[in-house]
């Protein structure tokens, strides 16, 4: 009787020494949100001033940006995918979300980091998600309903010499010329940023370059695309072309 | 011996009473009194803040009620928070500046009062400026053009009031009052001021047909090319209507009221003000932080052709310099019988909200 106890505890030891030889130790992973134009840190203070200039040398200021991303996904060298927040609302003005650690720990080691801008057609469902109805993020249901991906709203100097409002809205794309055959285009992309290592308290720098949506591949003219730019099928579709080469990763810093 | 027994019973049961007494004493519980979510808010939004430190109980919302209504808390007996803030016209008063106890008005319009929980950032008043209903509630009292009272006087005279003490001591287990319970109480009450009720939330739940006038009012609100309302003032998916959010709407080029930069100290919030909500308009008149306008239809002319330019107005006003949004005289109709669509006749004449 002694004897198999001693047997089954030394099983054991053995059991949970090998299992800690095989598992190797696991991290939280944080994700910090940061802004540039055309590279230099925006913030909050940034805010409310005429003072950035776009490509198409338009001079104008922030007053707004929130945006979404989704199904941020962490990818192992072995194609096993690990989704670490589900939607991150982000809101530089109100500097709310530019920070999020993952809920649960995964293995430390070597991933690449994805995510989807906005929400793709299966998560885009109307009025779903308490969290961000409750901050008015929806998108009228005329329009197909779901959510904003990103509200950008500020002031630009126009050539009518006047200090004009835009809104850059960006939504998935919806054309309702014609109510009896609304067409709708899912315009949320998947930004992969690459290799990241998870260590043991690693944060890693997601960082979006503002200007980028003005510039490339579309040069953006603020005096002809300014605003009422959700219900414009054509505009959207330039706003999800210039919004794949917003995002960078920026630095892992242990 | 017989007699010896019948003491010692007696005894016996005298100490367990006295003992029994002064145990309540230390530990009456009030009756824990959930806030009744409403349906469309509980599918919809996230819970409403309620803090730790101040749960909802039977004990408190009833002894809130009652201060809301107690013109003692003025100082000269002629004022409650209710003479400003009405339950039969949504909690406002009719007035466009409200009159303080010595006459003095102020400059701002009184607010209605109902779904104060589900102002998720809890920043109260036209400014922001309270962040809490609890710390709120402590303003009016001492505000010079409004109770103008202090909290010692408060106290004495709840105090010489024969009811209180005990109310206070079923509420939060102690006779003693003080500024902290009274706005505790105070705050539980207005927390059951909920609003949710309207002939266009009864349309959402499946209960109501809308007018077709109302149901194309309600399409201006949403059209961003028409009114483009939803963008600050909720929508279907945010039964709140507003974002309790500030902006400056365009009232004026250069404001008088500085209105949230007198509580930031920063000049990019000179004219912004929070949002109102929309539910209720029927009965909340005048309008506006200053209850400048005095019918919808100057409000609604306002973001229609009345916009004002200036450094801070909201990008939102996309249209400022074309006057506005430029809606025809039937989308003007409309957005008004719309707008009237989200008053709640049972919230104005709901008996618990009256004074008893
Ligand atoms: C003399 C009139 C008057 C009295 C009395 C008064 N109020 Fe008010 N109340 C106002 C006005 C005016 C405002 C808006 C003030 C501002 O924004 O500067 C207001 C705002 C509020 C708000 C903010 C609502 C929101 O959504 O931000 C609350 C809550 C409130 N009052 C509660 C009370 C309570 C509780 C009492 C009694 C203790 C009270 N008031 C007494 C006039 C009054
Ligand atoms: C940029 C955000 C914004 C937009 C867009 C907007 N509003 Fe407002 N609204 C406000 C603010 C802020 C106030 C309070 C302004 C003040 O008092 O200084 C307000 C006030 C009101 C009021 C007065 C309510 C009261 O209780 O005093 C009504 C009614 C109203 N808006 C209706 C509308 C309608 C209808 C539309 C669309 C045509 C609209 N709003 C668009 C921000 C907005």
């Amino acid at each position: 009787m002694k004897f198999l106890k001693v047997i089954a505890i030394a099983a054991l030891s053995i059991v949970s020494c090998s299992k800690s030889k095989i598992t190797p130790p696991s991290a939280f992973v944080t994700l910090n949100f940061s802004h540039q134009w055309d590279g230099a840190t925006v913030t909050k203070s940034d805010f409310n001033t005429i003072k950035f200039t776009n490509a198409n040398g338009q001079q104008l200021s922030i007053e707004r940006l929130r945006y979404l991303v989704s199904a941020i996904t962490l990818t192992n060298t072995e194609k096993q995918k690990t989704i670490i927040k589900a939607i991150q609302l982000v809101n530089l003005g109100e500097e709310k979300g530019l920070r999020l650690t993952s809920d649960f720990a995964v293995p430390q080691g070597k991933y690449t980091l994805s995510f989807i801008f906005g929400l793709n057609d299966t998560g885009n469902l109307d009025g779903v998600y308490q969290e961000l109805n409750s901050v008015s993020f929806n998108v009228p249901t005329m329009l197909g309903g779901g959510y904003h991906f990103m509200q950008f709203d500020g002031k630009f100097n126009g050539s009518n010499s006047l200090i004009n409002n835009f809104n850059y809205h960006v939504i998935r794309a919806v054309n309702r010329e014609d109510l009896a055959n609304v067409i709708f285009k899912d315009t949320s992309f998947e930004v992969n940023l690459g290799d990241v290592v998870i260590n043991e308290s690693g944060v890693i720098e997601v960082k979006m370059d503002i200007s980028e949506w003005f510039k490339n591949p579309n040069l953006w003219d603020l005096n002809t695309l300014n605003s009422m730019l959700m219900t414009d099928f054509n505009a959207q579709v330039l706003m999800s072309a210039n919004g794949k080469s917003v995002f960078s990763l920026g630095a892992v810093t242990p | 011996m017989m007699f010896k027994k019948k003491l010692l019973f007696y005894g016996a049961i005298l100490v367990f009473l006295s003992c029994s007494k002064g145990h309540n004493e230390e530990e009456y519980t009030p009756v824990s009194a959930p806030l009744q979510i409403p349906t469309l808010f509980h599918k919809l939004l996230i819970a409403p803040i309620i803090p730790s430190n101040n749960p909802q109980t039977q004990e408190g919302v009833s002894l809130g009620k009652k201060l809301f209504f107690e013109k003692g808390l003025s100082a000269d007996n002629t004022q409650s928070c209710a003479t400003c803030h009405d339950p039969k016209i949504a909690f406002t008063d009719k007035r466009q500046f409200s009159e303080g106890i010595d006459g003095v008005f102020g400059n701002r319009n009184s607010m209605p009062l109902f779904n104060l929980a589900w102002n998720f950032d809890e920043n109260f008043f036209w400014d922001g400026r309270s962040i809490g209903i609890e710390r709120q509630a402590i303003e009016p009292v001492i505000n010079p053009i409004e109770m103008h009272n202090t909290w010692s006087q408060v106290v004495s005279v709840l105090e010489a009031k024969e009811a209180y003490p005990e109310l206070f001591y079923k509420a939060f287990g102690t006779r003693k009052i003080d500024s902290i319970l009274v706005s505790k109480a105070i705050a539980q009450f207005e927390r059951t001021l909920i609003s949710a009720n309207s002939k266009f939330d009864q349309y959402l739940n499946g209960e109501a047909q809308l007018s077709a006038s109302e149901l194309n009012g309600f399409d201006v609100f949403m059209d961003e090319t028409k009114g483009d309302c939803f963008h600050c003032h909720g929508s279907d998916k945010n039964p709140l209507w507003t974002d309790n959010a500030f902006h400056n709407n365009g009232l004026d080029a250069v404001p008088f009221d500085l209105g949230l930069a007198k509580v930031t100290g920063d000049p990019a919030d000179n004219g912004k003000f929070k949002s109102p909500s929309l539910r209720n308009l029927a009965f909340t008149a005048p309008f506006m932080h200053d209850g400048r306008f005095s019918t919808l239809e100057e409000v609604i002319n306002h973001y229609s052709e009345g916009l004002k330019a200036s450094p801070t107005i909201d990008p939102l006003m996309k249209k400022v310099s074309s006057g506005g949004v430029q809606l025809t005289p039937q989308e003007k109709t409309d957005l008004k019988a719309f707008l009237l669509s989200l008053s709640d006749f049972e919230f104005i004449s709901n008996p618990v909200f009256q004074k008893e």
